[in-house]
């Protein structure tokens, strides 16, 4: 999960490129060294072998074949065990004197020159090293081999391969660890704000990014966010003033007019129905009023705090226990199919409401006669309330609408409500992070999924 | 009833004051929490209505303090909503019942009753509970009306026994969705008029004397008195 992560953080890709680049450098710088060492000792074993055999030739020109064989001899003598190679032939290719037992079954390549495999036996064992000579036809058919064990020419060469082997492989290992420390140091600070982000649209406004007063771009970053969010919960406060307001401003008068309306009541001279109508009126307006403040209550979050775990099949069962006599009375056939006991995190009182006003819908726009059936799903990801009617349904143009406040049907607006039933189901919905689907044709199909408890 | 309203808002506690007395209660008023806080302390209160947020001391306090001294006064909090959470703070300070803002003065004097009594009900646990001849045996969960037995689903006996129990005081449905189903909600239709219609037609059809009574514009009342 956070090697994950770390993959798909954009510090480590860059580190990783970055590192490639670099390794690819390196490669290139360390070819050119390979290159320049091992060519240039290749060059200069073949200038001193083309020396020695110009150096043999004049011998055998300034004193014949004898001069010639001594100054082998003496060669030869000198560095027994040397990586020279000699060998003086006749014309059919009888050896003369030299280290070599046989003249080399091998063809000279464009240059003349001869690369072939020298078979000794050093301390008991066999073992073959390349080797690489000059032959040479002296006057008089003599044939003269003059080379080198390449042995350590070669020795040297793996040496040069391997320590550039190590080299690139160390560099990347470097520029991997690097890139991962990069990004694990980057990765820290951006999950910081991620972090209070998550925190502040979980409703807690007061959350800022931690700075760490370094004034690099990550703490401008921060002071930037902090002072947005600063001016957001401003300007919610703002805002949560004004309807605070307005609740005090309405609350007052409201009261009062239902006050004086039931008041009236008891004064003979006016029509009771018409003072009763009022009162409804004056109750509907308060309804409404409530409604509104606790929408906006549920969404400021702060209720998420009270969160607890909560049996969901028990709230179910107790809500549709509470509207079953409703049902009944429309002779509606309410069929609840609850699959066991879940648990989730949430308010109880909220989600009562939420299910309430679901099923309580259900059962208004179902006529007469119709099926409401409530079931309660559990998978892995969490549980799934489903409220399915028979009724006439949330055309899919206005099943979008239908959680805006104050939204109500054409065809409904002649039964009550007030069209803020579904808004609030929306606001428990979401602090609840639970997902609401509108389906079902005909008829409707709420599922609410409420993620499980973590 | 002798009743203490701490409230700051000149407007509201005017009102409170002039509806409490109206119904017949006598009332003192504190605009601030000290106070409120030293009224109550001196003084007898049958019950407390204590505004959550008070200048010099808030109502949580006030309540706090109270509980502290050993006062044992029945106290509902007003609070403005939008604090809705508040509720259950408030009651862990001590406070017996909650009411948010704004409400209608009826809800208001219900629970004022209710708590009143609640207290004066107080000791020992009953057994059986008696409105004219209907009787509830708590421990059988047995309902007789004038010896004939009557059958009731858990539900309606929860609610019955609610009733009951606040004998001769309006019951709003606020109060019966707490006190029985028990959640705080706001239901959108007459759903508790069903239920309770559904138990009136069990306890008061075939009687003569009807004891299940509507209150309009409050609630109910179960009364074996007409209303």
């Amino acid at each position: 999960m956070r090697i994950a992560r770390l993959l798909r953080s954009s510090t480590f890709r860059l580190a990783v490129l970055y590192m490639a680049l670099f390794g690819a450098s390196v490669a290139v710088l360390m070819t050119f060294i390979y290159w320049s060492t091992a060519g240039y000792m290749a060059l200069q074993t073949d200038d001193t072998i083309e020396a020695e055999v110009t150096g043999l030739a004049d011998r055998y020109r300034l004193s014949g074949l004898d001069g010639l064989i001594r100054s082998i001899d003496e060669r030869l003598s000198r560095k027994p065990n040397g990586d020279v190679v000699y060998l003086l032939t006749d014309g059919d290719f009888n050896p003369l004197i030299g280290n070599l037992d046989r003249w080399p079954r091998m063809a000279t390549d464009g240059d003349g020159w001869l690369n072939f495999e020298l078979e000794q036996t050093i301390d008991g064992a066999a073992v073959t090293h390349r080797a690489r000579a000059r032959p040479f036809v002296l006057r008089g058919g003599y044939r003269l081999l003059v080379g080198r064990d390449m042995h350590e020419l070669d020795a040297t060469r793996t040496l040069i391969v391997r320590a550039i082997a190590w080299g690139l492989a160390i560099t990347v290992m470097m520029g991997l660890a690097g890139g991962i420390m990069l990004s694990r140091s980057t990765m820290r600070r951006l999950e910081a704000i991620n972090e209070t982000s998550r925190r502040i649209m979980g409703g807690d406004l007061s959350r800022r990014i931690p700075t760490r007063s370094t004034d690099d771009d990550f703490d401008q970053l921060a002071d930037n966010l902090n002072n947005m969010l600063d001016t957001i919960e401003h300007l919610m406060e703002d805002v949560r003033r004004v309807t605070d307001n307005v609740a005090h401003d309405l609350r007052t008068p409201l009261s009062r007019l239902r006050n004086r309306l039931e008041e009236l009541k008891s004064d003979a001279s006016v029509d009771k129905h018409t003072v009763e109508a009022a009162l409804a009126d004056a109750d509907g307006l308060l309804a409404t009023f409530n409604a509104l403040l606790r929408i906006a209550s549920i969404e400021s979050g702060r209720r998420r705090a009270a969160f607890e775990s909560i049996s969901l099949d028990d709230v179910i069962r107790d809500v549709t226990e509470l509207y079953e006599p409703l049902a009944e009375e429309k002779e509606q056939h309410l069929e609840v199919e609850i699959c066991g006991p879940v648990s989730v995190r949430g308010d109880r009182d909220l989600l009562f409401q939420a299910f309430a006003n679901l099923l309580d819908n259900a059962i208004k726009y179902t006529p007469r006669g119709g099926d409401v059936r409530v079931v309660l799903e559990e998978d892995a990801s969490g549980a799934r309330l489903r409220i399915i009617d028979s009724g006439p349904g949330i055309p899919p143009r206005s099943r979008e609408q239908v959680f805006k406040r104050f939204f109500r049907l054409e065809e409904s607006r002649h039964t009550p409500g007030n069209g803020l039933g579904l808004s609030l189901v929306d606001a428990v919905a979401r602090i609840h992070k639970a997902r609401i689907e509108l389906d079902g044709e005909p008829g409707l199909d709420v599922s609410m999924a409420v993620p499980k408890a973590p | 009833m002798r009743i203490l309203v701490i409230e700051d808002d000149r407007e509201t506690r005017d009102y409170l004051v002039k509806g409490l007395a109206e119904s017949g209660h006598s009332v003192d008023e504190a605009a601030d929490g000290k106070d409120g806080l030293f009224l109550a302390l001196e003084n007898d209160y049958d019950v407390l209505v204590v505004d959550r947020m008070l200048p010099a001391l808030d109502g949580l306090s006030v309540v706090q303090t109270l509980r502290s001294s050993q006062k044992t006064t029945p106290v509902l909090i007003l609070s403005a909503l939008g604090d809705v959470d508040d509720r259950v703070t408030g009651l862990q300070a001590g406070g017996d019942d909650y009411l948010v803002k704004p409400f209608a003065f009826s809800e208001l004097l219900a629970r004022l009753e209710a708590l009143t009594r609640r207290r004066e009900a107080g000791a020992g646990p009953e057994t059986s509970l008696k409105v004219a001849d209907l009787e509830l045996d708590l421990l059988s969960r047995a309902v007789r009306r004038a010896g004939r037995i009557i059958r009731l689903q858990p539900r309606e006996f929860s609610l019955l026994e609610y009733l009951m129990r606040h004998v001769d005081q309006v019951v709003t449905r606020t109060m019966l969705l707490e006190g029985v189903w028990n959640y705080h909600f706001d239901p959108q239709t007459n759903v508790i008029d069903v239920h309770v219609s559904r138990l009136r037609s069990k306890i008061d059809r075939g009687f003569d004397r009807p004891l299940l009574h509507t209150v309009r514009g409050a609630g109910y009342k179960m009364s074996a008195e007409a209303s």
